[in-house]
């Protein structure tokens, strides 16, 4: 099985974690076992004690992800009786952490970036780098605009084999869904906290032959709302 | 040194998986022989894991001091396996029993080596592209695109060796 290490903290907060770890496990197994509740450890340092920009190196078990991603798609499916349905479920689930996330990773940028992006182009490119990196511990691999004249409204970040999808495989009867549905929502999230309110959704463009290399490659349209590109225009103008 | 086909059964005897890797390895036989084979190798996988002479748990835990037991732990004896090879001139099936009961048989050449490793690998494959598959219902048939394409550009690796 793959998984992701799972580290307690960053850098050096990484001493005083396992020294957390340590305390929990001992206080587990002697005095603790039959106590109900809440235990701290024995220094009073829970995970609010450490620092919030030391998280670069912070990962978390693929596993567990997956199986609590697993678990939100069921829960949705459950709820819904189209796929349309299913994956306006799964963007709403995604969007609040678009949102929150946004103010996060901004606040941890240097103090001389840390202004919001001010043109769909900065944007997408946050998304691209930060907002995938964040997320996924990579870039997105591409990001592109929409060719034909008609939608100018529409870009595309361009994902080869998406994290959320890793072991999932759609039945042939819901051949349109793509739960990555949930990351469009996270952007949507993103984009509509930056001011630039955006539909997105999620679409499968691998092909299914044999031998195909990226199967899973998955686009994600970005469509912004008309008074985007209008005030896009005017700042253009502008500058 | 040839893996020729994979057939997986669910704790109540049922077969959800079956998929030939080489052909010509084996004989084709009917689906509905293959259930026949499944159920039945299950039962027989039932008996002969009952004449297993595995001393019950409590035997089991007097025979070991208590002081030497790790705290917290449960006396829970291992599981008789059961059936685990059947070989016959042309074919050799290895049997793999999980926790939860479910039957991963691989049916292989005579002279494979290393069918543990093998089956150690389906069984991850199953776990990572079957369980954590949300569009799949427990005990029902697999139907995972992920799983079949994983599994055969595994096995096409071990047949080319």
């Amino acid at each position: 099985m793959s998984h992701l290490l799972a580290k307690p903290g960053g850098g050096g907060g990484q001493n005083a974690g396992a020294k957390d770890q340590q305390s929990i496990v001992s206080g587990g197994s002697s005095s603790a076992s039959r106590e109900a509740g809440l235990r701290y450890p024995t220094n009073g340092k829970t995970i609010y004690h450490r620092p919030l920009n030391r998280s670069k190196t912070a990962e978390l078990s693929q596993a567990s992800f997956a199986y609590l991603f697993s678990e939100m798609v069921s829960y949705a499916q459950k709820r819904v009786t189209g796929i349309q349905d299913l994956e306006k479920k799964l963007n709403l689930q995604g969007h609040p952490i678009g949102l929150k996330l946004l103010d996060l990773l901004l606040i941890r940028e240097p103090p001389r970036s840390q202004t919001r992006p001010l043109n769909i182009i900065s944007l997408l490119h946050f998304i691209k780098i930060n907002v995938w990196q964040h997320l996924f511990g990579r870039q997105a691999n591409g990001l592109e605009k929409s060719s034909s004249a008609e939608t100018p409204d529409e870009y595309m970040i361009i994902d080869n084999e998406p994290l959320v999808n890793a072991y999932i495989s759609v039945p042939r009867e819901m051949s349109q869904l793509n739960c990555a549905a949930y990351v469009a929502g996270i952007i949507e999230g993103v984009c509509d906290g930056a001011a630039f309110p955006a539909r997105v959704t999620a679409h499968t463009v691998g092909g299914k032959e044999e031998g195909e290399m990226w199967p899973g490659k998955t686009v994600f349209l970005v469509k912004f709302q008309p008074e985007v590109l209008e005030r896009e225009a005017l700042i253009g103008n502008k500058g | 040194m040839t893996v020729f086909a994979l057939i997986i059964i669910n704790k109540a005897g049922g077969l959800v998986y079956n998929r030939t890797f080489y052909e010509g390895g084996l004989q084709k036989i009917s689906t509905n022989d293959l259930l026949v084979l499944a159920g039945t190798f299950h039962g027989v996988h039932a008996i002969t894991s009952r004449l297993s002479p595995v001393k019950p748990a409590q035997a089991q835990a007097q025979a070991t001091p208590p002081t030497q037991q790790p705290p917290g732990l449960l006396t829970r004896p291992e599981p008789p396996s059961g059936l685990e090879v059947l070989e016959t001139e042309n074919f050799r099936l290895q049997c793999f029993n999980t926790m939860t009961g479910t039957k991963f048989l691989l049916f292989t050449d005579t002279t494979q080596a290393n069918v543990d490793v093998v089956m150690r690998r389906v069984y991850e494959m199953y776990s990572d592209y079957v369980m954590k598959n949300p569009f799949y219902q427990l005990e029902m048939p697999i139907r995972c695109d992920m799983f079949d394409r994983k599994l055969s550009s595994y096995i096409r690796e071990i047949n080319n060796r």
